[in-house]
């Protein structure tokens, strides 16, 4: 899985009260909740963002609740991948388990905002766009990229049980 | 083996490692009005018509109830009829509470088990003995429909016990302690195991201590089931039950020390639970609004300790105090037992059980510029409320004096100003 994109910038510790506010959570609908996307840490982040973006975080992303609407916000505003230093638990989970691609890229650092880069799930990598700068990642076990690949846990398990 | 890994090994049918991925059978599932929306479009997705086991599932209606406006009833009423066609434990209004205060006092999670939540303080159960942790609806929907889910065996840090709790000093405090010292992601993938005296911690306050292990970014907070635990479940447990305690030669990542007797009642400050610092010295923070509640604090011991405070005094009149027993039947003693009239002839508010202002829903919504010390577990940014108001974490002692005078404060300043 490779994905390209246009690197959004946001720091350490993003909690899901930032990502998608409470107030938000009386709906399931992606679109929706992604006119809100990151509201939380800063007003104007829904505006900014273009469909294809891909997020690169700092450490502890997604720390907090255990609420699939952080992933739902993020995908729903058209947000392709989050690469991070680290990821909460949780957030990683269920990132997974809704088919949304994200890597732990330990090693990410001088990313700019608007510079474009690639994601390489496969071999954990994260290269700039001119091909020039490569960062390693902790590449994804089988097991989580199968269910990745499968466009989550559901239609994984679905597919399991009809032995395809 | 560790207490988290023996459990989990015991469900594996195998010896398990810390790191390693398992697939093991469930034995309680639940979630909430917000979480279990989603789980059910999960579950319904998967093309099953029935749960794996009714008498295993939980519905708790407890984060915008009594629903507070209608998309947050329609929320309700979807997981009300599901759990109706299913027939699941649900909990109404009225007849229920805070989920993870709830469960305990029902006897529907216990020692040995494996417990997954649709919310991330489901780790609350790791004060009975049980490996419980929090997932996302999607895992829900699938755990309700194959009673089964996935693991990454977690590491475990070992946090051993001794000492005795000072006056005024409670769970809260000791687990606030490891936070401050971890940081919020410094227990990522790892599992708390409290060892050593843990007798000197009642068991509301190891509710609390397991029920914040998530914000240290831990899986789950375990202690291993003493008498104490095997009493409270006596003729409460819903299921039989068979207990599992660590190997005396487990190998733990970690072992930090804490003696209970050197801990003083601290504050997290704003934006995280790691800020964490003594209550003395923050003297000169006032405070608009108190709340005593929610899944931390809402417990029997968090209102008598906060009614000792509140009795015979008076809400300082620029406070707001917002009183949350964390389930009906505890709201009852509160009422029984003379607790009501202490906090409400006090000026507090008391409301029926909700998760309400914890997670800026309802009944305590803070405005801009707006302080509350909250006995809640999580103080980020908008918690609460507005972006810019600032929510202080404390122990339900440190909550009902700083609701008397005002400001920031230990019940201990509290007395002596009084002298
Ligand atoms: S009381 Fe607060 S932390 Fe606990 S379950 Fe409710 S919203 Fe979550």
């Amino acid at each position: 899985m490779i994905i390209r994109g246009r690197v959004l910038l946001v720091g350490d510790d993003v909690d899901t009260d930032a990502i998608i506010p409470a107030r938000y959570l009386v709906t399931t609908d992606p679109v929706e909740l992604g006119r809100h996307c990151l509201e939380g840490l800063d007003p104007g982040f829904p505006g900014r963002i273009r469909p294809g973006d891909i997020i690169v975080a700092g450490k502890n992303f997604g720390c907090g609740s255990s609420r699939e609407h952080a992933v739902l916000a993020l995908k729903g505003a058209g947000i392709a991948c989050v690469v991070a230093e680290s990821f909460a638990r949780i957030f990683f989970r269920n990132a997974v388990n809704l088919g949304f691609p994200v890597l732990e890229c330990p090693e990410l650092k001088g990313i700019r905002e608007g510079d474009r880069i690639v994601v390489d799930l496969e071999k954990g990598e994260v290269t700039g766009d001119d091909g020039g700068s490569s960062w390693k990642a902790s590449p994804l076990p089988p097991f989580i990229l199968e269910i990745l690949e499968a466009g989550g846990l559901i239609p994984w398990a679905k597919r399991r049980s009809h032995g395809a | 083996m560790t207490l988290a890994e023996a459990i989990i090994a015991r469900h594996a049918g195998r010896p398990v490692e810390a790191g390693e991925f398992v697939e093991v059978p469930v034995d309680f599932v639940l979630a909430n009005d917000i979480t279990a929306p989603l789980a059910i479009e999960a579950f319904r997705e998967l093309g099953r018509d029935k749960v794996f086991d009714p008498a295993r599932v939980a519905l708790v209606p407890d984060h915008f109830t009594p629903n507070k406006d209608v998309r947050s009833a329609e929320q309700c009423r979807v997981v009300r009829g599901f759990a109706r066609e299913q027939g699941l434990h649900y909990f109404e209004v009225g007849r229920g509470g805070i989920e993870h205060v709830l469960l305990p006092e029902r006897g529907l999670v216990l020692p040995g088990e494996i417990v997954v939540g649709g919310d991330s303080h489901t780790c609350t159960y790791g004060a009975l003995g049980a490996f419980a942790t929090g997932m996302g609806s999607t895992d829900i929907g699938y755990t309700m429909a194959t009673g089964r889910t996935w693991l990454r065996v977690p590491r475990t840090i070992r946090v051993e016990l001794t000492g005795e709790l000072p006056r005024w000093v409670m769970g809260k405090d000791l687990i606030l302690h490891l936070i401050g010292l971890l940081g919020t992601s410094g227990a990522n993938w790892c599992a708390f195991e409290f060892g050593g005296e843990i007798g000197a911690l009642p068991l509301d306050d190891r509710l609390t201590a397991a029920n914040m292990a998530v914000e240290a970014g831990a899986t789950a907070g375990l202690f291993p089931p003493d008498n104490e635990v095997l009493g409270y479940l006596e003729g409460r447990a819903a299921r039989e039950f068979d207990p599992v305690y660590p190997d005396p030669d487990a190998r733990y990542a970690e072992v930090i020390e804490v003696d209970l007797g050197a801990l003083r009642p601290l504050v997290a400050l704003p934006h995280s639970p790691a800020n964490v610092v003594p209550v003395d010295g923050l003297e000169r923070t006032p405070i608009d609004q108190v709340v005593i509640g929610s899944c931390t604090n809402g417990r029997w011991r968090d209102l008598l300790v906060a009614a000792e405070v509140l009795r015979g005094r008076k809400v300082h009149p620029g406070v707001r105090c917002i009183v949350i027993p964390g389930t009906q039947e505890l709201h009852l003693r509160a009422v029984r037992e003379g607790l009501a009239e202490v906090f409400l002839s006090a000026g507090a508010v008391l409301s029926t059980p909700t998760c309400g202002p914890c997670l800026g829903g309802h009944m305590g919504v803070l405005g801009a510029g707006e302080r509350c010390v909250s006995t809640t577990n999580r103080n980020f940014r908008g918690r609460m409320g507005h972006p810019e108001s600032e929510v202080y974490l404390a122990n339900p002692a440190v909550a009902a004096a700083s609701a008397v005078l005002g400001r920031i404060a230990s019940p201990e300043e509290l007395s002596r100003r009084e002298g």
